[in-house]
């Protein structure tokens, strides 16, 4: 991994371990990734930072099987739309379970996993995926 | 100065592959290795599940357990024999990943399957001497045996960790006493992707001697009796070694169930016996006294002597995770997706 890319890892750490995003206090508007002014409130919101529950539900989702490198033996695996309670939609994949046990609206919970690695060698990634809230 | 647990939280993956499973990949017997292990399956770690992965998993847990402050966390200790990295600290990305970072030291620790109690005694002296408030202990593994071996039938992933303080504690840590020598019992080799045993080797001189060792050793520092104990721990590799070092020191059977859980999951190494430790806290009684003794090849052990407390009771009633339910949770997968997913096929 060149060490641009290290460093754009390295700076979203929080963001990925621990969902850390944003709110703005006038609106109630919650963001994730997070932003640092609220586009409806301009000049008048107040922007804060937001530890999102984990808890959402499923918005869409897909089946991957043709993989990018690296993720051959998870395959196939499911990615997803999944929608906070807070509102913001996060893309994420949602592992330990079938294709078959999602649908629309299914509950979810974050975990956390490997999200990637640089080959053998490389920075392991590690971050919020998903899995079913039973 | 009184030491305990104000917290545990643990994690098991949910994937499980049958003793049957592996034996017919191999030819071996099934019933004979069953009844010769006494261990029914073991936990398989997902595809991106790593020691890392379980060791956040089980130390959310136990903050969400403790009720106490993250920040107050002074020192994160993480023992393992599959850390992710030889070079990059585990306990470094569960600091980050429960938030107690910046200010607090963390290290990790390697000693074959007891390098997680002997983070609990770090733990313990740090608190004791109150160099920081609260410290975690963690043992989280993703062991893996060569294929074919006679580990691979039990070799399994899982991790327990432990909030060490001073104050409402949920179990007292009585005392501590652990007994080491240099055994050449196991052992694995920089850049070796499996280890290796040296067979019979592995029971009498090392890990019957030195859970022996210890156990004595405690018993006769505190003058406790061994009649005392509700419930007793030995570190569980599989079922038959714990069964019969119980035998030696007098221990009766009725008191491992509640804290052997290696017919359920298998070897969870460095997380062994910490997770025999929340397994007796999930159901024991206020008061109920617990003897706990790890192993570690190469070799030592750490013999614990500890004491429910009510407070355990009190925070049962909010406890989200159980050993128990980690147990229930399960999916079962056969050989080929094991070795998939264990990265046993070299092709990709
Ligand atoms: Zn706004």
């Amino acid at each position: 991994m060149a060490s641009n890319s290290i460093s754009l890892m390295w700076r979203g750490i929080q963001q990925r371990y621990n969902l850390i995003g944003t709110k703005c206090k006038t609106c109630g508007q919650a963001f994730f990734p997070p932003r640092k002014n609220c586009p409806k409130c301009r000049r008048k919101g107040q922007i804060e930072e937001l530890k999102f529950s984990g808890n959402g539900k499923v918005f869409s989702h897909s089946v991957v099987h043709a993989p990018p490198e690296g993720f051959e033996n998870q395959v196939p695996y499911i990615i997803s739309l999944v929608e906070l309670e807070e509102g913001p939609l996060v893309t994420a994949q949602i592992v330990d379970c079938e294709p078959s046990e999602i649908q629309i609206g299914t509950k979810v919970k974050k975990v956390f996993r490997r999200v990637s690695e640089g080959g053998k060698s490389g920075i392991i990634n590690y971050g919020y995926k998903f899995v079913l809230d039973r | 100065m009184k030491t305990g647990i104000v917290g545990y939280g643990t994690y098991i993956p949910k994937y499980r592959i049958k003793t049957e499973e592996i034996a017919s990949v191999w030819g071996k017997d099934a019933d004979r290795v069953k009844k010769g292990l006494m261990v029914k399956e073991k936990s398989v770690p997902a595809p991106d599940e790593d020691a890392i992965t379980i060791g956040v998993e089980a130390a959310r847990n136990a903050v969400v357990h403790s009720g106490i402050d993250v920040k107050k966390i002074g020192a994160i200790y993480m023992g393992s024999e599959s850390h992710p990295y030889a070079v990059k600290p585990s306990s470094a990305t569960v600091a980050e990943a429960i938030g107690t970072t910046p200010n607090l030291t963390a290290a990790d620790y390697e000693f074959a399957c007891k390098a997680g109690t002997a983070a609990i005694q770090t733990s313990m002296g740090l608190v004791s001497s109150k160099m920081v408030e609260y410290a975690m202990a963690i043992g989280a593994d993703t062991s893996q045996g060569q294929p074919g071996d006679a580990l691979e039938f039990t070799a399994a992933a899982g991790g327990a960790a432990f909030i060490i303080g001073r104050e409402d504690l949920v179990a007292e840590i009585n005392d501590t006493f652990s007994f080491t020598t240099d055994t050449p019992d196991f052992w694995r080799r920089e850049g070796q992707e499996f280890p290796r045993h040296g067979a019979r080797f592995t029971g009498t001189p090392a890990y019957f001697k030195h859970i022996t060792g210890a156990t004595r050793g405690l018993l006769e520092k505190t003058g406790e009796s061994i009649e005392e104990f509700d419930h007793v721990v030995f570190h569980q590799p599989n079922g038959k070694f714990p069964n019969a070092v119980a035998k030696i020191l007098g221990v009766p059977k009725e008191k491992l169930t509640a804290g052997l859980k290696v017919v359920d999951f298998g070897n969870t190494y460095s997380g062994a016996t910490p997770l025999g430790i929340a397994a007796v806290l999930d159901i024991c009684k206020a008061g109920d006294k617990i003897l706990a003794t790890s192993f570690g090849s190469g070799a030592g052990s750490d013999s614990f002597s500890i004491t429910a407390t009510d407070k355990l009771l009190e925070k049962r009633k909010t406890q989200k995770t159980t050993v128990q339910k980690y147990i229930d949770n399960k999916k079962y997968i056969n050989y080929a997706i094991y070795a998939k997913y264990r990265k046993k096929i070299k092709a990709i």
